[in-house]
């Protein structure tokens, strides 16, 4: 079972979780981002490149499944406007044994976040700025080899 | 050879456009080359293209780096480093 979605309304994890526990394995892992709370941040814009995002997710998904033995595999993530507190992206991996699950499920987002076409931009007030990217999301991206 | 360029984030900011079709003369053969062909057009795109180490590019839809060739590509994005997740 593998899942992917992108758009601009919430998603509800119980029910992704409950469709990957629906798989039949001995373990589900995932990760859920959520907008931070910092400081003055009033909202995060998520722009993306609508004609190439579902293809490199679908490669990120594919590199997962062919690393490791998983039942179900879901990866969702929001674009436009989100304020604090709000779900940004989940993962999520179900598979026989909780190494596979765990592993693959911390793949999933090191990949994702250097992987596919996203930019986040910040709203403080009457500013605005583009979030940078980090080394170290490269160096957690590199640890998989 | 016609070409449909887009631009994303901070890129698309500073040029003022999301995208455009151009045809580039034939010495501008890869995305680097297409990098500083745009940036010689001065303005927001010189502003956009002023660190080109900070560009990233997809041919098609797929990841690609600066010295890859641009022949037979029909769409080609410049964008700055991802930031999803």
């Amino acid at each position: 079972m593998i899942e992917i979605a992108v758009g601009s309304e919430d998603f509800d994890p119980g029910a992704l979780l409950a469709r990957l526990e629906a798989t039949g394995g001995g373990g589900v892992a995932s990760f859920t981002g959520l907008v931070r709370g910092e400081d003055d941040l009033e909202a995060l814009e998520l722009e993306h490149y609508p004609a190439m995002t579902g293809h490199a997710l679908a490669g990120i998904a594919d590199e997962a499944r062919h690393r490791w033995p998983l039942l179900g595999l879901v990866m969702v993530h929001r674009v436009g406007r989100l304020v604090p507190g709000e779900r940004i992206v989940f993962v999520g991996t179900a598979a026989s044994h909780r190494a596979a699950a765990l592993e693959a499920c911390a793949f999933l987002i090191d990949w994702l976040k250097t992987g596919a076409p996203f930019w986040k931009k910040e709203h403080r007030g009457a500013r605005s700025a583009w979030v940078e990217a980090r080394e170290s999301d490269d160096a957690a991206r590199a640890r998989w080899g | 050879m016609a070409l449909d360029l887009l631009y994303f984030a901070w890129v698309r900011e500073r040029i003022g456009c999301d995208g455009e079709r151009v045809e580039p003369p034939a010495e501008v053969a890869t995305v680097a080359d297409l990098i500083g062909w745009l940036a010689a057009r001065g303005g927001g795109y010189a502003e956009a293209f002023a660190e080109p180490a900070k560009i990233r590019a997809a041919i098609d839809q797929s990841f690609a780096r600066g010295d890859a060739a641009i022949a037979g590509a029909r769409e080609i994005a410049l964008f700055p480093p991802v930031t999803g997740g």
